[in-house]
């Protein structure tokens, strides 16, 4: 028997929901400051309706919803389901009061693929867009990089045991400190260092290529925080190709594999555990991946002569498929180019990088290479097991940083969530060939949405029909928060329809 | 008939202005058209028109600028001198100037790592750019004066529960 949610649940979930909402709230006051510095004051002015709106709704929730309480697993899941919702809407106010939105829809959007560091856009005459509205997009993916939750966990929590079922909801099943609400703010200390070393590399970077200081340090933190997040936004609109730099490329592909390593990994660097990287199942794993759809993508471009020499090969070819394998989206080729100058089988291979991913427990979406390498190791498992005597013993582990032993339970786990991945590819293809678009295309800005890469084939744009935006939207979404969270709403919901 | 020979003389001179610059794409491609058609575009020579956008990028002797035509912005290089006659490049607070460029078209220059690009050997202004001035949306700040007071109303409201 389904049992219909309380009135208690109801309450726990919206005080809960008020708090993450008054966080969002505080992060806009960012922009302001920006608006300010730079003299641009209607913007500054769109961000303070922002946060008016969302200050009043926070508190009317923490006020209605007032309770002492903690959450349980289903809450907790439910809260941070919903919080992405929120924070969409409550994040694209700004963005559709600029006026380089079409509709609030178009402005939802990119507050989705922002937050869940996708890429895809609809803005605009981007080119014209001020520093204060630039700065939040680029914000928002550095904040829904690192997680909403995490955010309202380290700045605003002082500690609650339901702060690890939301974590948890957020898809970051991994704690590497005892303490989520320490591992939070590990995770923020990481990023603001990487923030600052990454903006002097990009900044000098531009300077160098003949771009004006201010502009050029701006372009830098904005770039840097949509590589590190593996976002995937720029502040022009010719993205990547805007800069004309072979280093300003160099220095993006490091950072967006910096982003795309798990968090914890990084923890054991800092601690000087540098074995760990060469041992990390995860490490290994995105390395031979990488290899392995690079060589893909590179006969590809090889057959069709679109770029016949090494350096056109790397900086069109291998930046795309970095772009994609880390869930950045970075383009230094124009989305039309994609079937203009690139055949199927690098089509196909670049698609295969997307569907993969980057580590857990880091800023990517998609697959992940933990579940890869894992289904692998099972796959070599059971393979031994045919060819070994019956007898024989066979046992298959990975280190991540620890030995782990290949259980059932792990591989159907991993199992369970690629499948998930990859029908949630197959479905948004489904719709995008409804809307008249090619198969290869289609699967093409679906895989992109779904594991939150960005990359674009020139599906996504400001005609799309609305049926297609809100089904990237939802595919933006349920990648970014691993399916866990999404389940659990949906399970809600047919609970208080249902329920008794 | 004298208007029969008169049409035809005009023809005559049309086809006859054309026909050297036969490989010349003069007039009026849009970015669009020439990423799309970038392969029938290759190594010809192009007319591309646009607003200058973002930084001047000055590289050495030469220089990258950005030219956006309301669809798309193509990177144009060109002499560093050719550059400096550009005063205003578009942002949020300038409208760029309006140029025409003519020069090489390249689907993947080989030169630039495969960047789609313009190699100009001619540049005009259509019309300089000019500092836009923006002044303050009063329904913006209405609405954010109400939605001011209504934030302090509920903090008062706050304060006499709990009195």
């Amino acid at each position: 028997m389904i049992l219909k949610p309380r009135l208690e649940d109801l309450k726990i979930i919206g005080f809960y929901l008020g708090k993450v909402i008054l966080g969002l709230a505080f992060t806009m006051a960012i922009p302001i400051l920006t608006g300010l510095l730079f003299g641009e004051f209607n913007p500054a002015l769109d961000f303070l309706l922002g946060i008016e709106i969302s200050v009043l709704l926070g508190l009317i929730l923490l006020k209605v919803c007032h309770t002492e309480k903690d959450l349980n697993w289903m809450q907790g899941m439910i809260v941070v389901s919903l919080s992405w919702v929120v924070v969409m809407f409550l994040g694209a106010i700004p963005l559709y009061l600029s006026g380089h939105w079409k509709s609030f829809l178009d402005a939802c959007f990119d507050a989705m693929s922002g937050f869940a560091t996708t890429g895809l856009t609809l803005a605009q005459d981007l080119d014209h867009l001020s520093y204060t509205h630039n700065l939040w997009r680029h914000l928002i993916m550095f904040l829904g990089g690192q997680g909403i939750i995490v955010i309202v966990l380290s700045f605003f929590v002082r500690g609650f045991s339901g702060a690890f079922k939301m974590y948890v909801g957020e898809a970051r099943d991994e704690k590497i400190l005892p303490n989520v609400v320490h591992t939070s703010r590990f995770i923020w200390s990481v990023s603001f260092v990487y923030l600052a070393l990454g903006t002097i590399a990009l900044g000098i970077t531009g300077i160098f290529n003949g771009m004006k200081p201010l502009n050029s340090f701006f372009h830098g933190a904005c770039i840097f925080m949509a590589a590190f997040d593996t976002g995937g936004f720029s502040p022009q609109s010719q993205n990547i190709l805007y800069y004309h730099s072979l280093i300003y490329e160099v220095i993006t592909i490091v950072i967006m594999i910096l982003g795309a390593l798990n968090f914890k990994l990084h923890y054991h660097l800092w601690m000087g555990n540098r074995k760990e990287i060469f041992r990390n199942i995860e490490t290994s794993t995105l390395f031979v991946t990488i290899i392995a759809t690079f060589s893909i993508v590179a006969v590809g471009l090889v057959q069709i002569g679109s770029y016949p020499s090494a350096v056109m090969l790397f900086r069109k070819g291998f930046y795309q498929l970095i772009s994609g394998h880390t869930g950045t989206g970075f383009q230094t080729v124009y989305p039309q180019q994609f079937l203009a100058d690139w055949n199927n089988l690098a089509l196909v291979g670049l698609i295969i990088a997307m569907a993969l991913g980057g580590a857990v427990c880091s800023t990517t979406g998609a697959i992940k290479m933990l579940r890869i390498g894992i289904i692998f190791k099972a796959f070599k498992e059971d393979l031994k097991k045919i060819i070994m005597p019956e007898r024989a013993l066979v046992v298959e582990k990975f280190h991540h940083i620890k030995d782990v032993f290949v259980e059932d339970k792990l591989a159907r786990s991993a199992l369970i969530i690629t499948l998930a991945y990859i029908i949630l590819y197959l479905l948004g293809a489904l719709v995008g060939m409804f809307y008249g678009h090619p198969f290869l295309n289609a699967l093409f800005e679906s895989t992109s949405a779904a594991a939150n890469v960005g990359l674009s084939c020139g599906i996504t744009n400001i005609a799309m029909p609305a049926g297609l935006k809100v089904t990237y939207i939802i595919q933006m979404w349920a990648g970014r928060l691993e399916f866990m969270s999404v389940f659990t709403i949906l399970g809600f919901l047919i609970a208080v329809i249902k329920g008794k | 008939m004298k208007t029969i020979y008169k049409v035809s003389l005009i023809i005559l001179l049309f086809i006859l202005i054309g026909y050297p610059g036969s490989p010349v794409f003069s007039q009026g491609i849009s970015s669009t058209e020439l990423i799309k058609g970038a392969k029938e575009y290759d190594a010809k020579t192009i007319t591309y028109t646009g607003e200058a956008i973002g930084d001047v990028m000055i590289r050495g002797e030469f220089a990258w600028v950005n030219i956006n035509d309301g669809e798309n912005a193509l990177g144009a290089w060109l002499s560093a001198s050719l550059a400096k006659e550009i005063e205003f490049t578009g942002s949020y607070k300038t409208r760029g100037d309006s140029l025409e460029v003519t020069g090489i078209f390249n689907r993947a220059c080989l030169e630039h790592g495969g960047d789609l690009d313009i190699h100009v050997q001619k540049l005009r202004k259509i019309s300089p750019g000019m500092k836009i001035n923006r002044s303050l949306q009063p329904d913006k700040r209405n609405l954010s004066l109400i939605l001011f007071g209504a934030l302090f109303l509920i903090w008062i409201l706050t304060l006499f529960r709990h009195k």
